[in-house]
């Protein structure tokens, strides 16, 4: 190895080193902000401040790619005059810069108009105390060892299978971040965390083509990332089980979502019901809080103060105080999502939910993924969907597709080029059974998911034996 | 443009020509095959009107320098969201890290590059007052209301860009742009009994404020969005299978961007994980295909006077009678193939990292009247709007989604049918192309590609264009 990295990049990340002094700076840049609103002529204001600092290495055919240091600022301000809106930001906080931001957002104000739902979140709904949930785990990693871990990642999953003959990279990133919300109620709120991720692309060939795929890991503390070898192995199993990939037989039939793509579905529930889409009848479920929209054994809850939780937070972005709350129980939609704005726009109370939802759980099953397979018999496995085919005003779905063909409970042959369809509305009340393979990385943590029935369309007749 | 851009980022900052050199000499120190500073400045202002009131509006700067040091196919990054000489050297010193080892360099910023003006002068921020954009959209609002009894929610927004870039590399270049770039989008709700669908129409580019502002152009947005949420109102299940489909001209050239055109993305190719990898001057579609990627049509939104490496904006054929003639580089890319850049390096901003990017990319007319090719489908469905795609670049797998289609049966179109994907192999597509239409549109400029993480803006284009073979993931 002949890389030498020169010393100016060692010289570390000073928000590491001093996320205090790091916090105390934006805190002080957003009470600037708000006298000069204040001053301004603003009724009401509020200000989020951001730091971060990432370093990010990618690795493709043993040599370095990309290195790369990434450092952030950056303000937004909204403030209220009679209840019309202006807003600004900008990523320079020098003084100046915060003053021209602010006037900026003061002179659009004068020209939005009144909105009778506009303003604060209500202050007495404030979050008065907060708590940490053990999301900062500061660790200065230098690009050597950064280096170091992208190739041992990209070696293993190289060496894994004759197959795999060519890599798009694998990237290793370690990133710490502050942020400050404060508002003219008083409220002055702040959090940092730290990420630590890391990814495999490999790309797979035989006679019928190339395929790529990837695996990866994302923690809040470096120690606990999955071992290299694992995921570049991971990486090059994922790309070589779908060679040979051929279009399926066309008709309805059921499905098995993976844990990845099920989250899709939830993210499409959780949009159906936010208050944005729901003042904007933009919705399939407008109405639909007390009404069952999947079979009993459902029940999904937001824990916004799970202990390491990625999005964990005592207050949400307007500064309200989160709490623990189910979203569906007993297969019933329990609340909607909101913040202050769409709730005023409803009549209804914010769920704490501005900048919508934290950390979500889907209860998971009890049976593996592959007892799930055998269950369902015939049909086919997502493991991926392509496109944005997915309406929330009407919930009709249909989205391009990738998975595994399943023939008397086994998977049969890897299958690529067919659509799903189906609409939101039956797709959840189909519900057949969830899995007991919880994806606990993402902050919406969802396990794989048995559908009863979804039209699949393809190049092959139904029954054909191709 | 070079002067106007010195004048807004390194004027105030007090940077001269001997600073530039100063930091892409501390970049090139060792084994650097090309550095380069990037300074951009970028205004945004935005308005927005929603249930009858214009209810917000934003307002934003951002401003820095990315630094960027190449050596072989390996780069190092980094960037300062100020512009000014101790953030510059600091980013420098950050992105050489790349280096093999600590020779000093030295370069000089000699070989100016002069582009045509390819947009509107104006800076739409300031070409208009507020009060005159906040009256625009109250205007488009009480106009789109009055089209129809069921439009029950609109939308309106506009949004204004103006940005200054400039360019210093290592291997002389010195390069300017101030780019305008404006977008209006109405967005409409549609009820009927328990029917509700949305229509959505909007376009922009880079042409003065004024002229999207005058009710010519607004008027057809408007009409247009209602008349999509009307015909969804009606529309039917869609069916499924491999059938025979038309696409509309226009917008629809969203297939030529997801299908062929990241596929002939420079970067693809050098790495060797491209579907069309090792294809070069064979053929890949039928004769009647002729694609370009054209970043100099003038005030298009996908136009560019220079890339964001300092290249010229060019016209490159792609695509020429079914053979494929052409790629799509950035300097890294081109550079590592023993090619000529093609003015297609483009980045979201000063903190990201040029890549290969489209501009505009569309296909030339051919001879066929856009009804005739209706008339030769006996079963199959004509699609004239689309929402966007996705394409897995090395299966060549493409999918893009239908928001306005019809069935056709007999040679005649039949009802409106629902949204749905279409799913095709990039490879083998243009291979179904029997007929092409005589009247090529392009888009009317709302496009935004993403790739790895950084969006841009696009245009596309084609003519009414008959494919034999695609799979449509509706219902029936």
């Amino acid at each position: 190895m002949s890389q030498v990295i020169n010393r100016d990049i060692e010289t570390g990340s000073p928000l590491l080193r001093d996320s205090e002094s790091e916090r105390a700076m934006l805190e002080d840049a957003a009470a600037r902000v708000l006298a000069r609103a204040r001053a301004g002529g603003a009724d009401a204001a509020e200000v989020s401040v951001s730091s971060s600092h990432g370093r990010n290495v990618t690795v493709r055919l043993g040599e370095i790619d990309v290195l790369e240091d990434a450092r952030d600022r950056g303000v937004s301000v909204t403030v209220y005059i009679n209840r019309a809106s202006g807003s600004a930001s900008t990523g320079d906080l020098g003084a100046e810069s915060l003053e021209r931001a602010v006037d900026q957002a003061l002179a659009i104000a004068r020209h939005t108009q009144p909105d009778p739902a506009g303003g604060l979140a209500p202050a007495e709904l404030m979050a008065s105390r907060i708590e940490d949930f053990d999301q900062w785990h500061p660790r200065e990693l230098d690009m050597a060892t950064l280096i170091e871990r992208a190739k041992l990642i990209e070696q293993a999953g190289m060496d894994a299978d004759a197959r795999i003959e060519n890599s798009e990279g694998a990237s290793v990133s370690a990133d710490a971040a502050i942020g400050v919300y404060a508002n003219s109620h008083g409220f002055v709120g702040s959090g940092r965390s730290t990420r630590f991720d890391q990814s495999c692309v490999l790309v797979a060939r035989d006679k019928s083509g190339m395929q790529r795929d990837w695996d990866w890991d994302d923690q809040g503390r470096f120690e606990a990332l999955a071992d290299p070898a694992t995921t570049g192995r991971k990486a090059a199993e994922r790309a070589v089980r779908r060679l040979g990939a051929r279009s399926a037989p066309s008709g309805r039939t059921p499905v098995l979502f993976d844990n990845n793509v099920a989250l899709g579905l939830v993210r499409h529930l959780v949009g159906a019901v936010s208050g944005g889409n729901l003042y904007r009848r933009s919705s399939f479920l407008l109405d639909a809080v007390g009404k069952r929209l999947f079979p009993e054994w459902v029940r999904i809850d937001e824990d916004p103060h799970l202990p390491g939780g990625a999005r964990s937070s005592s207050f949400d972005s307007e500064g309200v105080a989160t709490r623990q709350q189910p979203l569906i129980e007993a297969g019933v939609l329990q609340r909607y999502v909101l913040g202050s704005y769409s709730a005023r726009k409803l009549g209804l109370q914010t769920t704490a939910n501005a900048g919508g939802v934290r950390n979500l759980l889907f209860s998971p099953g009890t049976r593996s993924f592959d007892e799930l397979v055998a269950e369902m018999g015939r049909g086919l496995v997502v493991t991926e969907v392509m496109g944005q085919g997915v309406n929330l005003v009407t919930g009709d779905y249909s989205r391009g597709a990738s998975g595994f063909w399943v023939e008397e409970g086994r998977i049969a042959y890897p299958v690529e080029e067919i659509t799903i369809a189906g609409n939101l509305r039956d797709m959840f009340a189909g519900l057949v059974e969830a899995g007991s393979d919880l994806e606990t990385r993402r902050n919406i943590q969802v396990p794989s998911l048995l559908l009863d029935g979804m039209t699949v369309a393809g190049q092959q007749a139904e029954g054909d034996p191709e | 443009m070079l002067e106007l851009a010195t004048q807004s980022l390194l004027t105030p900052a007090g940077i001269d020509s001997g600073d530039l050199e100063r930091a892409l000499g501390r970049l090139v120190e060792g084994q650097i095959d090309l550095g380069d500073l990037y300074f951009q400045h970028r205004q945004n202002e935005g308005w927005s009107l929603e249930d009858g009131i214009v209810k917000s509006g934003s307002f934003s700067i951002d401003q820095g320098v990315g630094v960027r040091a190449i050596s072989g196919t390996g780069t190092g990054f980094a960037y300062a969201d100020a512009i000014n000489m101790p953030a510059l050297m600091q980013a420098a010193g950050n992105a050489r890290a790349i280096a093999r080892s600590g020779r000093s360099g030295t370069t000089a910023v000699t070989r100016a590059v002069h582009a045509p003006a390819l947009y509107a002068a104006d800076n739409p921020v300031e070409a208009a007052d507020s009060a005159s954009k906040v009256d625009l959209l109250r205007t488009i609002d009480a106009y789109t209301r009055s089209l129809d009894p069921r439009i029950t929610q609109v939308s309106v927004s506009l949004s204004c860009q103006h940005e200054s870039i400039l360019v210093a590399a290592s291997d002389g270049t010195l390069a300017g742009d101030v780019r305008p770039l404006i977008r209006l989008d109405v967005r409409v709700i549609a009820e009927q009994g328990d029917r509700r669908e949305s229509g959505n129409a909007g376009g922009g580019g880079r042409y003065a404020l004024a002229g999207l502002m005058a009710p010519e152009s607004w008027q057809k947005f408007a009409d247009e969005a209602v008349r999509q949420a009307l015909v969804n109102l009606e529309a039917v299940d869609a069916p499924a299978g491999f059938m025979k489909v038309v696409l509309g001209p226009g917008w629809p050239g969203v297939l030529l961007h997801e299908a062929i055109g990241h596929g002939l993305e420079g970067d693809f190719h050098r790495k060797g994980i491209s579907a069309f990898s090792g294809r070069m001057g064979e053929r890949i579609a039928t004769e009647h295909c002729t694609v370009v990627d054209d970043g100099t049509l003038a005030e298009r939104r996908g136009s560019l006077s220079i890339d964001d490496e300092g290249t010229p904006g060019a016209r490159n054929v792609l695509i020429e009678n079914g053979r494929l003639t052409g790629l799509m580089q950035d300097k890294l890319n081109a550079r590592a193939m023993g090619v000529a850049p093609t003015g297609n390096g483009r980045r979201e901003s000063f903190a990201h990292l040029p890549l290969p990017r489209m501009t505009n990319t569309y296909m030339l007319p051919g001879e066929h009247a856009p009804e005739d090719i209706i008339a030769s489908v006996d079963d199959g469905i004509y699609a004239v709007n689309f929402n966007g795609g996705q394409v897995d670049i090395t299966s060549g797998k493409f999918v893009f989604v239908a928001s306005e289609a019809y069935r056709i049966k007999n040679g005649k179109l039949g009802a409106p049918i629902k949204g749905a994907t279409l799913i095709g192999n990039g490879p083998d597509v243009l291979t179904r192309v029997a007929m092409v239409g005589n009247d090529l549109e392009l888009d009317s400029g709302v496009g935004v590609c993403g790739k790895e993480g950084q969006g841009v803006p696009v245009g596309v284009g084609q003519p009414t264009l008959r494919i034999d073979g695609l799979t449509v993931g509706g219902t029936q």
